[in-house]
């Protein structure tokens, strides 16, 4: 009988430390069996439960994009035992990844229309995931305008720094990177919460979904802006956290009303949470 | 179906002690003040005459600790740091003398563990390898509500067989096709109509002494918001101690804890029991916690029960009626009455 608890045990191949305050890595990773890799077809928006034997699991949004093949990468904050083990871990070490596990963006209704990406801090990773999607050659075609708002609290907690330069110089991406404050005098982006950055640049609406994922104050925040911009809350889509254990919907602790974050969501609509209690 | 067949009860300790053979066989034994479910060993003596256990029989199928996976954690030896299953027996068993209430609570757990996209291995296999032999009630607790919550007394759900208590002896009466095979390998006597007829009379006194069931049609039409918006929570939750009892001794909980145990260098990854009544349960690693007040996590106990399972699966309330809960709660919350509350 299939076990959907069982991890595929996988070998980490690369660590990059992506902020500056050392609190965020992404590891990259290979499954131990080429089959495992063939099972684990995920699409842009879900996630993974990373599974440390003798310390647990996590759940955490899926970073690579399913168009990088032959890996997959996720990006860590060191919070708590089993994040803390992990950051402590080396390349070449063994260890399990559970997925994919829950829903993910919209992408066929999304087809044909305008991409807002809206992203705060470390909720930077499936939004990655997506953009690397969106701009594979591929499926560029299938989307209209791609506009992404990212900010970070300073210049050194940007994730993914490298990729933002190169995705700032094309012309089919448009970018509005954006740090709270910075003493950096050569720092050539804006500066501003996002919320404000998204009001200025994003100005429309028109034809256009709004993918948003950050810190509970951005998206307070940011919410009303949307609105504002003509936004309807079926276009306005978040994915949800909450603490999780199976990740398939059994072990009963991550609902939001009738809904499992881990398997009917993470990702919902504003109009379907508005219909939901707000345990999240 | 075939005829109910008949056993006097001076003979039915042997004819039990006789399933042994072919089955793990769990009984109500009475434990010091309290009766719970038990494997029958030489020397166990059941007691049928029993109202109900103190604890559900939900961990013959689903135990409140158990080890999924195991590992070595040592560089260099076999399948270090690879998980694999544990090894497991899935034995045929029978539960003997479950109340209707208890069996209806594994069906309604069922839709949980056993879904179109995912099923719990170990509950599933174990669910299938047992089988339930059921005891009607002739005479239902003050505490008890099975007739409200779409059950009975002697209600058939859930179980293979059903058994009577009549005078001297037991009729048992298969329902499923599992049951019958069971039944045929028993032994005694075809219950005559007069004997089967005693059974109307049983069921229709039982059901005389129950309060007549109040109406659960209500929590379909309210909106999930409308309910936990309502002003009653905090009145609700207000004398609760969060000990997590109702949680503990409810057929139909099944909310549960992964954790990763170490022994010098193996580690374990065991599954246990777990209650939205502690805080913990919804901790996030940054410390919000979506359910941090205590009236949020009896709210979420009584929603989950009574709104949310009627919403995803849209049959019934995630609650058999057995009355653990509200006799066993030390401040006397009474689910009766929540749900009276909710449906006003």
């Amino acid at each position: 009988m299939k076990n959907p608890y069982l991890p595929y045990p996988v070998r980490i191949e690369d660590i990059v430390v992506e902020t500056e305050d050392r609190n965020l890595k992404t590891f990259k990773f290979k499954f131990l069996n080429p089959e495992d890799e063939a099972k684990f077809q995920y699409i842009p928006g879900q996630f993974a439960e990373l599974s440390v034997p003798g310390k647990g699991e996590i759940p955490i949004g899926i970073a690579s994009s399913p168009t990088e093949k032959g890996y997959v990468t996720f990006t860590v904050n060191k919070v708590g035992v089993v994040t803390t083990f992990l950051h402590n871990m080396k390349v070449g070490d063994i260890m399990g990844i559970r997925g994919p596990l829950g829903n993910w963006y919209p992408w066929e209704e999304m087809e044909g229309k305008n991409v807002v990406i809206i992203g705060g801090g470390f909720a930077f990773t499936t939004l990655r995931s997506s953009i690397v999607y969106m701009l594979h050659p591929d499926n560029r075609p299938k989307f209209k305008r791609i506009i992404v708002v990212y900010g970070a609290r300073n210049p050194g907690l940007l994730l993914y720094k490298q990729e933002l330069m190169e995705w700032e110089k094309r012309d089919d991406i448009e970018m509005h990177i954006t740090v709270d404050a910075t003493d950096d005098p050569n720092w050539k982006y804006n500066i501003g919460f996002v919320p404000a950055i998204t009001e200025q640049k994003v100005k429309s609406s028109e034809d256009a979904y709004a993918i948003v994922c950050g810190p509970p104050i951005m998206i307070k925040f940011t919410q009303p802006v949307l609105e504002k911009l003509g936004f309807p809350p079926e276009r306005i889509i978040l994915s949800l956290e909450n603490r999780m254990k199976c990740a398939i919907g059994m072990c009963g602790r991550c609902n939001v009303g009738d809904q499992f974050v881990c398997k009917d969501g993470p990702v919902f609509s504003l109009a379907k949470l508005r219909t939901l209690p707000p345990e999240y | 179906m075939s005829t109910p067949k008949i056993f006097k009860k001076e003979e039915w300790l042997s004819v039990v002690n006789g399933l042994r053979n072919k089955y793990k066989v769990f009984v109500p034994v009475k434990d010091g003040d309290i009766h719970l479910f038990k494997e029958l060993k030489d020397g166990t003596k059941p007691d049928f005459a029993y109202s109900n256990t103190r604890l559900s029989p939900k961990g013959i199928v689903y135990p409140q600790s158990e080890r999924m996976f195991e590992c070595p954690l040592e560089e260099g030896k076999e399948g270090a740091f690879i998980l694999k299953e544990s090894p497991k027996e899935f034995v045929p068993q029978v539960v003997l003398g479950i109340r209707p209430c208890d069996a209806h609570g594994f069906l309604i757990v069922k839709r949980n563990f056993d879904n179109p996209q995912y099923q719990d291995p170990w509950w599933v296999q174990r669910y299938q390898a047992t089988t339930f032999i059921g005891l009607g009630c002739n005479d239902p607790c003050p505490t008890c509500f099975c007739n409200a919550v779409g059950e009975g007394p002697f209600g058939e759900q859930g179980l293979d067989i059903i058994m009577y208590d009549v005078s001297d002896s037991y009729v048992l009466k298969p329902v499923t096709d599992k049951g019958k095979e069971l039944l045929s390998g028993l032994g005694g006597r075809d219950a005559n109509a007069e004997e089967i007829k005693a059974i109307d009379e049983i069921k229709a006194s039982a059901i005389s002494k129950m309060a007549s069931p109040f109406s659960i049609e209500p929590l379909r039409s309210k909106t999930q918001l409308d309910l936990f918006n309502a002003p009653y929570w905090e009145d609700v939750a207000f004398a609760c101690i969060n000990c997590g009892t109702c949680t503990y001794l409810c057929p139909t909980c099944w909310c549960f804890d992964i954790q990763d145990e170490t022994y010098k260098k193996y580690c374990d990854r065991i599954r246990n029991w777990d209650s939205c009544m502690f805080p913990l349960f919804t901790l996030h690693g940054s410390g919000h916690n979506p359910r941090d007040k205590k009236f949020q996590r009896v709210r979420q106990r009584f929603m989950h029960k009574l709104k949310y399972y009627v919403d995803k699966y849209g049959d019934g309330v995630q609650c058999s009626g057995c009355g653990r809960c509200v006799r066993y709660c030390p401040v006397n919350i009474d689910i009766r009455h929540v749900c009276k509350l909710m449906c006003m």
